[in-house]
């Protein structure tokens, strides 16, 4: 068949030429020192149909909305859009999605991403492509460790913050041998990994694991391995979806009527208004926001209810909303929307937002704030929907985060 | 003895209960895969999402209608199966005709349908569905503490298995459908409706998979997502038993509920392709399946 | 199959045969080449990628008339290999890329082995249960990263030379790749040992009855099936640098199996129509997420029900009869003129 060879040669000549051409192009980049395209686009990169739809979902877009609106961006000149879409707990999906919006939808910052795995996929693709990542929704601290980046910054929480709060107050008031139900991903294994280490810092044992898959539906098996292995606390390193459906199988099972206990290390408002009272009553937990704490918090929730179907913020739209309001700061400050300059901006500038109050984000990404210690409300406690928290205890800012030298972050000399 | 083969004798009495109650869900799909392709010969990958259909039914017949589970046991299956019916008389049987795969291939979309329908109204999340009062709580068996409702679920699908089998084996009505399988031109001679049974056939089996969706309600989550997890399964499991046979498919389906249940006490890792394993090397010893005939 | 001997339209079908594959593939290369100046170039490179998988999908039940449900395992397989190949091992890209494409054959090898002595349901039934037990496998096993995937996948420099981080080089490298592997597919095609494929899916009794040892040919589609599986998802790994679970799932069987469906099965061009489309549909419905399921499960059933040519297939119907326009012309209004005679009346 001679036409392919002919066809193929002028194919190859033609790719070549293409190649050189496409190499020399890309040399010319332009410098931007202004906002590019004129518009400041945000992305909300999150879970909107799955486990963690909830906790994330549509509240935070309604949380941007309401941060752009409350820094009054058109006053100060500048444009600034919001887009949204669902990474569906998928790596591939999640990195595509930064991907095409970073090369041709011009968006200058990703926001949200919870799911550990996802946050990672994207935390590469925003470094390799040099603009901004506020991540609130996802938990592993690795983010500001190994994996941290001059693009990124960490709100809201980390797996480390989680273990040494709620694990050490666990530890030191009793529960000293542990079992582990732990979600089989980034997440899950960076929250196992920092309570154990807790647990073990603070003389307790750890007396098995077991591993299971996202987003599962039965946890009877897992259940009796924790049941049959008698530790005093069985260690809950899942959230979302995953952490109900544990609770009320739990309970099916017996297992706290049976003598154990059980910790949920990352619980959200909305996972304690999916069980009820009755069910998560007693459950101890760590979380940066609640919609109680203060004036501020419970003006801010008013508004926010209003908007999004009278759903109350969990601390990953606060993370959200004060997330919003400090990069734009930053923008407005520099004028221009250039990713790695709008991060070293917004650590040089102190934080200071209704939500969390005053705070600072170190070198390595991390955003400082205080954690609270809160336990879950008996039902005869409550006195509203919603009202479920009693405060136990503040964690300073200075002590709720893991130290600056102990991340493994290449950005920290 | 505190130990049976090194491992705990009380976690190996509870992974065998939990395989029990797997199997029970497994034969009751299987049953329903199995006579539906007895007598179409025909894949039923729809069997997924139509069992995800019956939890959901329940959970509207309690939520809009009021109507409680043990009324949802009866209702749910004759709701999907109908729904089966329509798609019988105007899809599938305009399929017969040609290459089998064909009828997989559309079945395949089905489910592909009506899954993205529901996760587009309800999310993959879930929604709760509450246990029946009179099934509540569960008793102490020494070595595990076995929630009533999980008891009923072997003891009922064990019911329905054994009493699906004896009317095809051993009615008048089965010896019609086994007699149309292997010659409907002849039953046809005979003045029997052959179309209608079959379309009848098929709810009928789409109705069982509903039937372990409500079943599954009120364990599982009600959730858009529950029946393409377990479809897979539940083909190897119709596969290694023989696919036009009632009798493997639930022999089958318990059994593998159990080895799948073991396997998760001894080595967990491979809890999931255990099935997959034994399904390939079935269909490389033994193609038509332990009791299959063909 | 139309046989020369005995219809005289059959003549024709050859000529149309090789004039559409000459229009077909000029056409093809002509849009990929320009297309990039026009469309995101990484949607154009997934295209391509998925092009490829349904190409060797369709070697396989097009022109070998075995129906695998489990491709996925290949295309995935591949994958990771490859991005561990270029990510941990540090090949460069296109040992990487050989790499995943290696394991892919050796993993077709195996399965071959294991599934060819079956035939229709039983056959895909047992590729999709090796599939199963290789995406549980990718699931568990250390080096795939289970839920995370294998990430920040290094894309390199093609030869040393062309920084493939820029999408327009990485873009023309991966064309280069897909053309290799769709010129090698019809090639196959028309050589002898495609002839004799064609003979064995059309009646395998009777070629088996003529001496020819059909398991053996069936064998190796079914490897090279495979190999050309795994080249499209071992390049895929490079283009996107990540390798996931979204590569073994059985729903990714699925989404091939509708490709080739949609395009033509047992066309030449079909795979690409198909891979393009559903490419497109998915991209335009993205922020629908569940649409996308209900769509892709629509296409199947108009497929199966009404539309089983595919998109190529109907095309070269509808291009034949184009030639016998007049004929059919004729042939309708003679028709009509009976039909009123018949009912004046007359004879």
């Amino acid at each position: 068949m001679k036409f392919p060879m002919k066809t193929l040669a002028v194919a190859a000549a033609l790719a070549f030429a293409a190649g050189a051409y496409a190499q020399a192009k890309k040399d010319e980049k332009k410098d931007e020192s202004q906002i590019s395209g004129g518009v400041v686009k945000i992305g909300v990169l999150n879970d909107q149909s799955s486990l963690y739809a909830d906790l994330g979902g549509q509240g935070s877009v309604v949380a941007v909305k309401m941060a752009i609106a409350d820094f009054k961006a058109k006053e100060k000149g500048l444009n600034v859009e919001v887009i949204f879409a669902d990474h569906q707990n998928k790596p591939d999906v999640g990195s595509q999605i930064a991907s095409k919006w970073i090369d041709a939808e011009g968006v200058d910052m990703i926001i949200d991403t919870p799911n550990s795995g996802v946050a990672l996929a994207v935390n590469q693709v925003v470094r390799d492509k040099k603009k901004v990542f506020i991540n609130s929704g996802a938990a592993s601290s690795d983010l500001t460790g190994a994996k941290c980046s001059p693009n990124t910054v960490h709100w809201t929480y980390d797996t480390w913050m989680l273990a040494n709060g709620t694990g050490s107050a666990i530890v030191k008031n009793g529960g000293d041998s542990w079992f582990f139900l732990t979600a089989d991903y980034a997440f899950g294994h960076a929250l196992e990994r920092d309570t154990e280490a807790v647990v073990l810092k603070n003389g307790g044992k750890v007396v098995g694991k077991v591993r299971h898959p996202l987003n599962t539906q039965d946890f009877s098996s897992f259940l009796l391995q924790a049941q049959s292995s008698k530790a005093k606390i069985v260690g809950l390193a899942n959230a979302g979806g995953d952490t109900s459906n544990s609770i009320k199988q739990a309970a099916e099972f017996g297992i706290v009527k049976g003598g154990q206990n059980l910790a949920g290390l990352l619980v959200f408002l909305t996972d304690v208004h999916a069980l009820g009272l009755d069910k998560a009553q007693g459950l101890i937990f760590t979380e940066t926001f609640y919609w109680d704490q203060n004036d501020a918090s419970r003006a801010f929730t008013k508004r926010f209810a209003a908007a999004n179907g009278g759903k109350y913020p969990t601390m990953v739209h606060a993370g959200v909303y004060a997330g919003t309001l400090h990069y734009l700061k930053a923008v407005a400050a520099l004028k221009s929307d250039d990713g790695t300059a709008v991060v070293e901006q917004m650590k040089k500038t102190p934080t200071d937002d209704p939500l969390f109050g005053k705070g600072t984000i170190r070198a390595d990404g991390r955003k400082i704030h205080p954690a609270y210690l809160f336990e879950v409300k008996k039902p005869s406690e409550s006195k509203g929907p919603y009202d479920y928290y009693k405060l136990k205890a503040t964690i300073p800012a200075d002590q709720a985060f893991r130290p600056l030298k102990d991340g493994g972050c290449e950005l920290v000399k | 003895m505190d130990q049976i083969f090194g491992i705990p004798i009380n976690a190996f009495m509870g992974q065998l209960l939990i395989g029990l109650i797997n199997g029970s869900f497994y034969a009751l799909l299987s049953l329903g895969l199995a006579v539906i392709f007895g007598l179409l010969n025909i894949i039923n990958f729809t069997h997924g999402a139509q069992y995800m259909m019956g939890a959901f039914a329940a959970y509207f017949l309690l939520n809009k209608l009021g109507m409680n589970y043990w009324w949802a046991l009866v209702v749910a299956p004759l709701l999907v199966g109908a729904t089966g019916v329509v798609i019988e008389r105007f899809m599938l049987s305009k399929l017969y005709k040609l290459d089998h795969l064909y009828g997989l291939l559309l079945t395949f979309g089905l489910a592909l349908i009506f899954e993205g329908i529901f996760r587009n109204e309800f999310g993959s999340a879930g929604l709760p569905y509450s246990m029946p009062e009179q099934l509540q709580g569960g008793h102490n068996l020494g070595f595990m503490f076995l929630p009533n409702y999980r008891a009923w679920v072997i003891g009922a699908s064990l019911v329905i298995c054994i009493g699906t089998w004896l009317l095809i084996e051993k009615t008048k009505l089965g010896a019609y459908l086994r007699a149309a399988t292997e010659n409907p031109k002849m039953v046809e001679a005979f003045g029997v409706n052959v179309p209608r049974m079959i379309t009848l056939t098929y709810g009928f089996g789409v109705g069982l998979a509903a039937l372990a969706g409500v079943f599954a309600a009120p364990i599982y989550q009600v959730s858009p997502q529950m029946g393409s997890s377990l479809i897979i399964v539940v083909f190897a499991v119709v596969v290694i038993g023989g696919m036009g046979s009632i009798l493997g498919a639930v022999v089958t389906g318990f059994g593998l509920g159990v080895i799948e249940g073991l396997t998760k006490v001894f080595y967990p890792e491979a809890s999931n392709t255990v099935i997959f394993v034994i399904m390939a090397i079935v269909l490389m010893i033994r193609p038509q399946g332990l009791f299959g005939q063909r | 199959m139309a046989d020369p001997a005995h219809d005289p339209l059959a003549t024709r079908d050859v000529e149309f045969d090789a004039k559409f594959f000459r229009y077909g593939l000029v056409a093809v290369l002509a849009f990929f080449l320009v297309a990039p100046t026009f469309i995101y170039p990484v949607f154009l490179m997934k295209v391509l990628c998925f092009a490829l998988f349904a190409c060797a999908f369709n070697l396989l039940i097009g022109f070998g008339g075995l129906l695998s449900f489990g491709h996925a395992m290949f295309l995935g397989m591949a994958g990771y290999v490859s991005a561990h190949a270029a990510k941990v091992w540090g090949l460069p890209v296109e040992l990487a890329i050989l790499t995943g494409t290696a394991a892919a054959t050796v993993l077709g090898v195996a399965a071959g082995l294991l599934a060819i002595r079956r035939q229709g349901i039983y056959f895909a039934m047992i590729t999709l249960a090796l599939a199963q037990m290789v995406f549980f496998y990718c699931l568990q096993a250390p080096f795939t990263g289970g839920e995370d995937g294998i990430q920040s996948v290094p894309r390199g420099k093609l030869l040393g030379m062309i920084d493939l981080t820029n999408n327009f080089a990485m873009y023309y490298f991966v064309l280069a790749i897909f053309m290799a592997g769709f010129l090698l597919i019809v090639r196959t095609i028309h050589s002898p040992f495609g002839q004799v494929l064609k003979a064995i899916k059309e009646n395998e009794p009777r070629a088996i009855s003529l001496g020819y040892r059909t398991e053996r040919y069936k064998f190796l589609a079914f490897v090279l099936s495979a190999a050309l599986a795994g080249l499209a998802g071992a390049t895929k790994a490079i283009v996107f640098q990540l390798a996931s679970l979204t590569d073994v799932h059985w729903s990714m069987s699925g989404e091939v199996v509708l490709m080739t469906l949609l395009g033509g099965m047992g066309t030449l061009f079909g795979p690409i129509a198909g891979a393009f489309v559903i490419m497109a549909m998915e991209n335009y419905l993205s922020n629908l997420g569940a649409w996308v399921t209900i769509t892709q499960g629509i296409v199947f059933v108009i497929c199966v029900l009404a539309f089983r040519r595919g998109i190529v297939g109907e095309l070269e119907a509808l291009l034949k009869r184009k030639l016998t326009f007049r004929q059919l012309l004729f042939v309708l209004f003679a028709f009509r003129h009976h039909k009123r005679a018949k009912e004046r009346g007359g004879p």
